[in-house]
């Protein structure tokens, strides 16, 4: 019999920031300490550069390199964009197939499950011999560690609605079709979401270690060249860009969620 | 005034109830192991247009597949349904249903929700918003309108979903076990509004139950089923004056009836006294 009056979620305003420091004041003491000991321990024993750069160290790198890693930070984003945009390409229409297909839901889906085992980063060797130096192998690292995630979510998002809710509007004469668009699809949204959250995190990875194996440019190449030059500071530079940007694409999801699912929030609460 | 109560019917605004007729129909189930289950058998029942008659019956009785049936979402196994006259063929028309469950689509607002059976059946948006908002303002959600379900008690939103069923006019509204989810309070509270509503439109109700003094309290007719296979054991007709209330389970007549239905159970095996 619980009625919630007021919905605890007011979008930014005067004094969000205030108010988001000090929610999350303990994270961000925990962090300031952890970067105070480490510049401490580096000065106070003397760890020259090359094996432990100082967090100061490693912010004046990034002011020093902006342009450098910006431009191969512009790259890495491309490849991870590319690659989980098919992956959403390819996963949604796959995920309705297994759905509706009793063949795709006997053959495909059982093979897909057992194609996950596979190491995907192990294949990115293989895809740099036959796909090249370019952009392509890396957006195919990154599709296919994306993929996963996204097309199981989306099954279990699909195959979630109450038998009730679908005899229900076929009771109203709904066909295939509506009961598709006005159950199915948003019924399956908040499962999709999350799928793509954690689609986004692995097309970062799929897309830096694309980069690894063999690149021109991007923030792992940069992180490769760094290593050999034994420059640690811009290697620590292209690692604090890398999660910057990892963190950056998995909130914008976070935040297409709950602009686009406003409701969505409510039922976990409710839960 | 017994049993020709028709108050309300010269000034009722919406189409009236529709008649059912179910001759000797049946169901089997092929069974998960093999084999056959048989659900329901020679199942006779007539319904009278505005009649409201209630269905009270162990757990698997086939009181939902019979629903299901004439909702014409699954297909009997033999036999013939009739719902305003005109054979049963599949899910379409003049039917709604309001199940335990709710069902309300969580990412609709509780008005989006109450118009979704004129979404789907396509029917004119300006004059079912008015009667939306009516429906809605009839059980006390006005102020709810913009709400979305999850933040309604389970009685609200079973109200909402009994307002989704009633906007699209539907001559014939079945129900199975709506109220069964609900705390007692509630759930006396929404057979009075239920009974009010009723009495309001005259829409033929076929009502589903676990609790007979419910069935009572509300129906003109109760059926009793008994189970595998599902039949009709015993119709019990009850005229007691409308508007009945509190009062009326105190009246010798719903005792009686009650009691009759409660003998059929224990005769059953279904309820045991030792």
């Amino acid at each position: 019999m619980t009625v919630i009056e007021e919905i605890p979620y007011s979008p930014a305003g005067p004094g969000a920031v205030g108010g988001w420091v000090s929610r999350n004041a303990p994270v961000l003491g925990m962090f300031a300490a952890i970067f105070a000991a480490w510049e401490l321990a580096v000065r106070a024993l003397g760890i020259p550069d090359f094996i432990l750069p100082s967090p100061s160290a490693i912010i004046m790198k990034i002011i020093l390199s902006w342009q450098l890693l910006l431009w191969n930070g512009f790259v890495t984003l491309q490849e991870i964009l590319l690659g989980f945009g098919l992956s959403v390409a390819v996963a949604i229409p796959l995920a309705i197939a297994v759905v509706y297909s009793g063949l795709f839901e006997r053959v495909a889906f059982p093979f897909m499950v057992s194609l996950q085992t596979i190491p995907k980063v192990a294949l990115a060797p293989i895809l740099v011999m036959w796909l090249g130096y370019g952009i392509l192998p890396k957006v195919m690292v990154a599709f296919l560690i994306s993929f996963f995630p996204i097309v199981i979510n989306s099954v279990i998002g699909m195959r979630s609605a109450e038998k009730e809710m679908i005899y229900l509007v076929q009771s109203m004469g709904a066909g295939e079709l509506t009961t598709f668009m006005k159950i199915r699809l948003p019924k399956a949204l908040p499962s999709i979401f999350g799928g793509l959250k954690v689609g986004m995190g692995q097309a970062v990875v799929g897309a830096t270690v694309g980069e690894f194996i063999a690149a021109e440019s991007g923030l792992g190449y940069l992180q490769l060249i760094s290593q050999v030059r034994l420059d640690t500071p811009l290697l620590f530079a292209a690692v604090v860009v890398l999660s910057i940007l990892g963190v950056l694409l998995f909130n914008a999801v976070g935040l297409i969620e709950r602009l686009a699912l406003p409701w969505s929030r409510l039922v976990s609460e409710s839960e | 005034m017994a049993g020709e109560d028709r108050i309300g019917r010269a000034e009722k605004a919406s189409a009236a109830g529709v008649p059912i007729n179910l001759r000797t129909v049946s169901k089997r189930y092929r069974a998960a192991r093999g084999g056959e289950v048989q659900a329901l058998s020679e199942i006779d029942l007539s319904v009278g247009a505005g009649e409201f008659v209630s269905i009270v019956g162990p757990s698997g009785c086939g009181k939902s597949t019979l629903l299901m049936l004439i909702a014409g979402l699954i297909p009997q196994t033999t036999g013939t349904i009739e719902v305003d006259h005109r054979t049963v063929k599949g899910a379409v028309g003049n039917i709604a249903i309001v199940f335990q469950r709710d069902v309300l689509l969580d990412w609709r607002t509780v008005l989006a929700n109450v118009l979704l059976p004129v979404e789907i059946k396509k029917l004119d948006r300006a004059t079912h918003l008015h009667k939306a908002r009516e429906l809605l303002r009839s059980v006390g959600l006005a102020e709810f309108e913009e709400k979305y379900p999850a933040e309604l008690s389970g009685g609200m939103r079973q109200r909402v979903a009994i307002c989704r069923a009633l906007v699209q006019d539907p001559g014939l509204l079945l129900m199975d076990e709506p109220f069964g989810a609900l705390d007692a309070l509630t759930r006396e509270q929404m057979n009075l509004d239920l009974q009010r509503i009723w009495q309001r439109d005259r829409k033929t109700v076929l009502f589903i139950t676990h609790s007979i003094e419910e069935a009572v309290l509300l129906s003109d007719r109760v059926v009793v089923m008994s189970s595998r296979p599902g039949r009709v054991a015993d119709i019990v007709t009850n005229d007691l004056p409308r508007p009945r209330g509190a009062h009326t389970r105190s009246e010798p007549p719903f005792v009686e009836h009650v009691e009759r239905i409660r003998r059929h159970f224990l005769a059953l095996g279904v309820l045991s006294e030792s």
